[in-house]
């Protein structure tokens, strides 16, 4: 905000009151907290954690919880399988997703509103209507408990066609024409000149299904038995036996679990803000 | 053709400083109409997605409707019942609660919505100093893993030795077991929904004020109006498309009410069957009974209830909302 520092309006000479920042300051405590008692107890030992009145500094710093996860819990391979599949399915949609989205904005072919429509559809259907069914593809298909099952049907998305639609639908004519008058095939052109402008579109629709991909439940619960064989979110969730009394190493694994997303996100933090802004707008 | 999108460039007004956006003509109009297609080439582009949407999803969507009047049989196969697992979802009265607690849960998530345009307000309020840094605090919740926050939310609220109910013996509320007494326990998965949604209003409505011209706030000052007049006269007016907005998201999002519930309750809470929503019927019922027919008749319920409350704001929303 420092380029409007200078020059301010009578408007705007109440932005700083301290009634501001102490209700900003409040909230934004309040908000936090969850994370920091979270990073608290993960460094904390189990009597303190269970303690009455609460421990708010161990003292005595417990990094070997972070260390117990490891032993614990198959963190690596559930790790290895929330990165495969977020991977697979960031990849798959920014590649399917903008060729779609490019022809439906800029081709014409046969049958594309209909078929426009038979897409966006799904968009109004919640996902419980087609999950069984989704499920028993992958079980024939033999790919449950596999990186490819879980990620499987996320690659395809009728939002990141339709979001690309629409960013393309933004770009000019003219740079089209010019290529095209120069001989560049279709694919060319999309490739060479309409996808670097799409640019803001993409990086969009990468956070939003890293977003999704991370964090999402109740698909991998369902195609996959094995705890080595779930995405963090879904292993988290199924802790079974002793350590869900064991409170800081599981801290630790949800600090541990969390982490990659949550850091890459709040250092790319006016990206990802102007993403899902720019995806809201749409 | 070049003149036509020239003329639009320099024609439209810009209010925003977004990018300029031209809706270029669609279908056929793009050339002279009847110019015919672009042969093979969109095809190429369109094939893949479409086949992927047709076998996980369409087909899969008319799958759940015909197993929704299907039971398993002995062996694995579907039996045709018609509407008995109709019937019998309308018969029974975990359904009826499941219903209820997903509606408890997203109006607590919809009270976030006020919250979070007066906090965006705060936020983007010009020169505000650590604008940044507090757009960070407000923000992590919504991109936290919803599971891993809802571990450190299950020691907040533990009866035992919870900090919640610690900070609540401090002025002598003796606190209940949140998450595992039937009532308290969809409030308190209720209140991590709300904090968890708040961001993404602030994100959104944030956008919003931003592109209201700060003549409006000018002339209203130099009028006398104060801070809260502006607010209510001029912020709330200009932002209800974002609004409604968020409000749809946020109840789309509500009703599917599973991640927060799963994983804050665990599967042996003994106040889970008063405290299931919608979509924790439907995976029980298809997941672990295994009665998929069942299920999908719950399914095709969630996708009535989602789209007959939808279709209800859509027809509300000339009373609220203004398009400038």
């Amino acid at each position: 905000m420092s380029r409007q520092a200078s020059g301010l309006s009578p408007a705007q000479t109440g932005s700083n009151s301290v009634g501001t920042h102490l209700t900003l300051g409040v909230v934004g405590f309040v908000m936090v907290f969850p994370f920091i008692w979270q990073l608290v107890i993960s460094l904390s030992t189990n009597d303190q954690a269970t303690g009455v009145p609460p421990t708010f500094w161990p003292g005595d710093l417990q990094w070997t919880n972070y260390l117990i996860v490891f032993t614990k819990l198959p963190f690596l391979s559930q790790l290895g399988v929330s990165i495969g599949i977020t991977v697979i399915r960031v990849i798959g949609q920014v590649v399917l997703c903008s060729m779609a989205g490019y022809a439906f904005a800029r081709m014409r072919f046969s049958a594309k509103g209909v078929i426009l429509t038979v897409i966006l559809s799904i968009l109004m259907v919640p996902p419980q209507v087609y999950l069984i069914p989704q499920f028993q593809i992958i079980q024939t298909l033999g790919l449950l408990n596999t990186i490819l099952g879980i990620a499987l049907p996320g690659i395809f998305s009728a939002f990141g066609v339709f979001l690309m639609r629409q960013v393309f639908l933004g770009l000019p004519l003219e740079l089209e024409e010019a290529a095209r008058l120069d001989g560049a095939n279709p694919f060319q052109i999309f490739w060479k000149i309409m996808l670097p402008l799409a640019t803001p579109g993409i990086s969009a629709l990468v956070i939003i299904t890293t977003l999704w991909s991370w964090n999402d439940l109740l698909w991998p619960l369902v195609v996959t038995t094995y705890a080595e064989k779930m995405p963090l979110s879904a292993g988290l969730a199924t802790l079974q036996g002793s350590i869900t009394t064991d409170y800081t190493v599981m801290m630790a694994a949800s600090v541990m679990a969390m982490a990659p997303v949550l850091i890459l996100f709040i250092v790319l933090q006016r990206r990802v803000v102007e993403g899902l802004a720019f995806s809201g707008s749409k | 053709m070049t003149s036509r999108t020239g003329t639009k460039i320099g024609g439209s007004p810009a209010p925003t400083d977004r990018p300029v956006q031209r809706t270029a003509p669609t279908g056929l109009g793009r050339r002279a109409p009847g110019a015919g297609t672009d042969g093979l080439w969109p095809w190429l582009f369109v094939v893949p997605t479409l086949f992927g949407v047709l076998v996980f999803y369409i087909w899969p969507i008319i799958q759940t409707a015909y197993l929704s009047f299907t039971e398993t049989g002995p062996f694995g196969g579907e039996e045709w019942i018609g509407g008995v697992n109709y019937a019998a979802m309308l018969a029974d009265s975990n359904v009826g609660l499941a219903l209820i607690n997903t509606i408890i849960y997203t109006l607590i998530v919809l009270s976030g919505i006020p919250i979070a345009l007066l906090l965006a307000n705060l936020i983007n309020r010009p020169g505000l100093r650590f604008a940044s840094f507090y757009r960070v605090l407000f923000f992590m919740p919504y991109i936290a893993m919803p599971t891993a926050v809802a571990l450190v939310w299950r020691l907040i609220y533990n009866g035992d030795f919870g900090i919640l109910n610690w900070l609540l013996s401090l002025v002598g509320i003796d606190g209940p077991y949140w998450t595992s007494t039937p009532g308290f326990a969809i409030v308190s998965v209720g209140i991590v929904g709300m904090w968890s949604s708040l961001g993404f209003g602030i994100i959104i409505l944030g956008a919003a004020l931003k592109n209201i011209s700060p003549d409006y706030y000018e002339a209203a000052q130099l009028d006398g109006a104060t801070r809260w007049k502006q607010f209510t006269s001029i912020t709330v007016p200009l932002v209800t498309p974002s609004l409604f907005f968020v409000t749809i998201i946020s109840v789309i999002n509500g009703f599917q009410l599973f991640d927060l519930l799963y994983a804050i309750m665990g599967q042996y809470n003994p106040a889970l069957v008063q405290s299931q929503s919608l979509v924790y019927i439907f995976y029980n019922q298809a997941f672990i009974q295994n009665d998929k027919g069942y299920a999908a008749a719950i399914g095709v319920l969630i996708l009535l209830v989602i789209g007959t409350v939808t279709w209800f704001q859509f027809r509300m929303q000339k009373k609220w909302v203004n398009y400038v």
